[in-house]
């Protein structure tokens, strides 16, 4: 499937995405761009008060920052297994390079670069709006094929 | 009164109940924060919202890691008088079980408070603390750290 096809979709991306899963809906994550081959999404997380981490300095907290990689990376992982299995974070490592402004919005890029029966390996970063200028780069593993159902029912490439 | 000033009057006192509410995202997360035995013990209440996998329910790992750093910063606050907020330089965690639907408690010692680098690990449980949910190592930038 090509690239086209996955931003015809992002409509069903997100209803699996944003919609179906509580915590990305109350944070109001949006995939805005997707592509099955390489496998990666760019999500964007709308600036909201809830996430101040400093009320001195109005600056987001890094936790904001951290859950919002960590789906990204979710839903990069489903982009190179297409199929709706459920997956589970094993480990997430997270370096961050400065800090989430206040008031603005964040992106996060997401590639899961290879999948084998059992592990997804997936990098990351997050960024305002210039990934040349990363807030934060980030390194995980996914556990596929976990109990229960799948989280993101609108991925079938 | 700013944050720094609110972590000493916090220190006197030994109630961080003020500290941690002043916080937006701690009460976005609905984490709670006491001193008890010499520690600090963070409770994060179960909400909705918290979850990320309906279906088993599970909560969303994205808060576990935000729980897990929120609870490393409040320990070095706690242990050292800092001119400044600890910044967050890395952050590994790793995810041991899957997070039910229900409170999570945190709990975070100093392995190392050096000069400028102080490292710190974290770790949350539901009903067992020998059975975390999850852990970190958190690494943070603590310049100016009067102990």
């Amino acid at each position: 499937m090509s690239t086209n096809d996955a931003e015809a979709s992002l409509e069903l991306l997100n209803a699996g995405f944003r919609d179906f899963i509580p915590h990305n809906r109350v944070l109001g994550f949006t995939i805005v761009k997707a592509s099955f081959e390489p496998s990666f999404i760019i999500a964007l997380l709308p600036f909201d008060e809830r996430l101040v981490g400093h009320p001195d300095s109005g600056l987001l907290h890094g936790g904001a920052v951290t859950t919002l990689l960590d789906a990204a990376g979710g839903a990069a992982t489903y982009m190179k297994i297409g199929s709706p299995v459920p997956i589970a974070t094993l480990d997430l490592r997270i370096d961050y390079l400065k800090p989430a402004a206040g008031r603005l919005h964040v992106h996060s890029r997401a590639e899961c670069i290879k999948v084998t029966k059992n592990v997804a390996f997936v990098r990351m970063n997050a960024y305002h709006d210039d990934p040349d200028d990363p807030i934060a780069l980030g390194t995980a593993t996914y556990m596929i094929g976990t109990k229960g159902q799948a989280v993101a029912p609108g991925v079938s490439p | 009164m700013t944050i720094v000033e609110q972590v000493a009057r916090a220190r006197a006192s030994g109630d961080w109940s003020a500290m941690i509410a002043s916080v937006p995202y701690a009460r976005f997360l609905g984490v709670t924060l006491e001193e008890r035995d010499g520690s600090l013990l963070g409770r994060m209440t179960f909400a909705d919202h918290l979850i990320g996998n309906p279906t088993l329910p599970a909560l969303h790992g994205g808060t576990l890691g935000a729980l897990l750093e929120l609870a490393a910063q409040f320990e070095l606050m706690y242990r050292a008088q800092t001119l400044m907020l600890p910044k967050t330089i890395t952050l590994t965690i790793d995810y041991l079980r899957s997070g039910r639907a229900t409170d999570t408690f945190v709990r975070a010692k100093t392995v190392r408070q050096g000069r400028r680098v102080a490292t710190v690990h974290a770790w949350a449980w539901q009903d067992d603390e020998s059975q975390p949910v999850a852990q970190a190592t958190v690494k943070q930038l603590v310049m100016g750290v009067i102990t």
